[in-house]
């Protein structure tokens, strides 16, 4: 099946400033596609591109077979966006404000009220249909403007921040609301948050300079960490064991770092070389030398360490 | 067409949603019915016609027509709903149209809400009363035309204040030019052909000619050309600034 995102060497300059550079992917059915990155990478002018609001310098945008630049009415029919910040007009109700978006897109009466119904109660904003915009809680804002995206149940979503502002209980219901909407369409969001990647995406890019400096699961990413395959163990007894040296010197360990004495309990952080399993060697040692072991656990890898390194790395390449 | 229909009804509505629509027209009913009696001395005069009513209407436009249209991009840009608007699935034209017959049918709506003056002057006497619909006509064109600029120059800037006070030096501009004062300077020292050029951009020319009583398709086209081609300007400036 064709992919519904295709970005090819996609590139913008704002004058001097090379905001995008050479970005390329595509996105199937089913993908929810993380954009991580530090702000000013190039996230949203990426997702401005895609959605037909940024024109690009060069490169190609196609969404759903059609060309962003030739025939973008026909792409923006089939994208469902929520810009940065969740713009809307502050002295409409929600309910004149999805009504004048499903008019805009040209929805039957049925096919309005349908949709509109759908999206209210998705993302449980009844309360507050007829109160005016610029009344509202940031996070009811939020929702209204993902109500807007969702609103003719598009094939690709493009959710800049969709969870910036929102409680913890908010982000959840929306996370999970992405993850429910994941089947048969393609998701992109951008977050600074790295557990919502690993909570809903399934393929995560790191944008950094704006180029893409990583791209995977999440999984494939957080095993690049130096903390992937680590074990971490936790002893009873203090620093005193001597269990540092007799950890460092075991076979197919990096390095180990103490991570402090609590109650008593000493914890260690046990780096595999290259990644490679050593929890069994770990575990034996343990037992030989009659350690008591309060936890023991395999780390996959850490996502906000790999964040760091990549684009650290690109950074300094582009410097 | 559902697009343009749409950002008109939206439009509309956000005039009315603000104390905006009402202060703009109690003022320009205010200030028409002022010039009209005490300025034009339309009592005095005793005759039944309304063409000291209209006297005033370009010179009210000037500084009234911006202030409606300073908001028209201005705004979007300043909230950020111009990136909402943009993305969704209409072609340029339709918001650009659609916005400017928002703000048109709102000045004609003022307009014709001086509709007291009409019954005032049939009261009183008989006027001609083609002559005063003629009026009308004109007046409205004319608001057009003062539309079309400001919601050009709306979409260059994000400060409605900037927006408002350079409509207002354009506006002038292509008012004056047609003023006796402005075209006598020039006939000391311009040929011929770039008086009356200049002269035949005056909305005052066109819009005394209409509030006659004689609706020449001359005049017709002069409005309806001069706003086709800002709000061409304007969509070129819109698309030209939107993400910036």
């Amino acid at each position: 099946m064709a992919p519904l995102i295709e970005v090819k060497n996609l590139r913008k300059e704002f004058g001097p400033l090379v905001a995008v550079d050479d970005i390329g992917f595509a996105v199937e059915q089913g993908t929810v596609l993380g954009f991580l990155g530090p702000n000013g990478a190039g996230k949203s002018t990426t997702m401005k591109m895609i959605t037909g609001f940024v024109t690009p310098t060069a490169g190609t945008i196609a969404v759903c077979g059609h060309d962003v630049a030739d025939d973008p009415i026909a792409a923006k029919a089939a994208i469902g966006y929520l810009p940065e910040g969740a713009p809307a007009y502050p002295d409409m109700t929600p309910a004149a404000f999805l009504d004048f978006c499903a008019e805009v897109r040209g929805l039957g009466r049925a096919e309005r009220k349908a949709g509109t119904e759908r999206a209210v109660a998705r993302l449980a904003i009844e309360g507050v249909l007829h109160q005016p915009i610029e009344t509202l809680s940031k996070g009811f804002k939020r929702r209204v403007g993902l109500a807007q995206a969702i609103l003719h149940d598009p094939k690709v979503l493009i959710l800049d921040e969709p969870t910036d502002g929102l409680d913890p209980n908010q982000k959840h219901e929306v996370r999970e609301l992405i993850r429910t909407m994941a089947k048969d369409k393609a998701i992109v969001i951008s977050t600074h948050i790295l557990e919502e990647v690993e909570a809903i995406c399934t393929r995560a890019m790191i944008i950094a300079s704006g180029r893409v400096a990583a791209d995977g699961t999440p999984e494939e990413l957080a095993r690049r960490s130096r903390y992937h395959n680590a074990v971490a163990l936790t002893l009873e007894g203090g620093a005193g064991l001597g269990a540092e040296a007799a950890l460092r010197a075991l076979p197919g360990v990096a390095a180990v770092e103490p991570q402090g004495e609590i109650d008593g309990r000493v914890a260690y952080a046990v780096l595999a070389a290259e990644g490679r399993p050593i929890l069994d060697r770990v575990n034996e040692l343990a037992r030989r030398s009659g350690w008591r072991v309060d936890q023991l656990r395999v780390e996959p890898g850490r996502l906000d360490e790999v964040f760091r390194s990549v684009t650290a790395a690109a950074g300094a390449r582009r410097s | 067409m559902h697009a343009t229909w749409a950002v008109l009804r939206r439009e509309l509505a956000a005039y009315f949603a603000t104390p905006l629509a009402y202060v703009f027209i109690v003022i320009f009913l205010f200030i028409t019915a002022l010039m009209t009696f005490y300025v034009g001395n339309f009592i005095d005069r005793g005759q039944a016609d309304l063409s000291t009513f209209f006297l005033f209407h370009p010179w009210l436009y000037l500084f009234l027509i911006p202030a409606i249209a300073m908001r028209l991009w201005a705004e979007e840009r300043r909230s950020g709903t111009i990136e909402l608007l943009m993305t969704l699935p209409m072609p340029l034209w339709a918001a650009v149209v659609g916005k400017f017959l928002a703000a048109w049918l709102f000045a004609v709506i003022a307009l014709g809400l001086t509709f007291p003056m009409w019954l005032t002057v049939n009261f009183l006497g008989n006027p001609d009363n083609g002559v005063i619909l003629a009026g009308y006509v004109g007046s409205a064109l004319m608001a057009g035309g003062y539309l079309a600029i400001g919601a050009c120059i709306s979409a260059l800037t994000k400060n409605q204040v900037i927006a408002f006070v350079v409509s207002v030096a354009v506006c002038f501009l292509f008012t004056v030019s047609g003023a006796p004062m402005v075209l006598d300077a020039l006939t000391a020292w311009a040929p011929r052909p770039l008086v009356d050029a200049f002269a035949s951009f005056s909305f005052l020319n066109h819009f005394q000619a209409i509030s006659q009583g004689v609706i020449d398709l001359r005049d017709l086209v002069y409005f309806l050309a001069l706003i086709a081609f800002w709000l061409f300007a304007g969509a070129i400036a819109v698309e030209a600034r939107k993400a910036d």
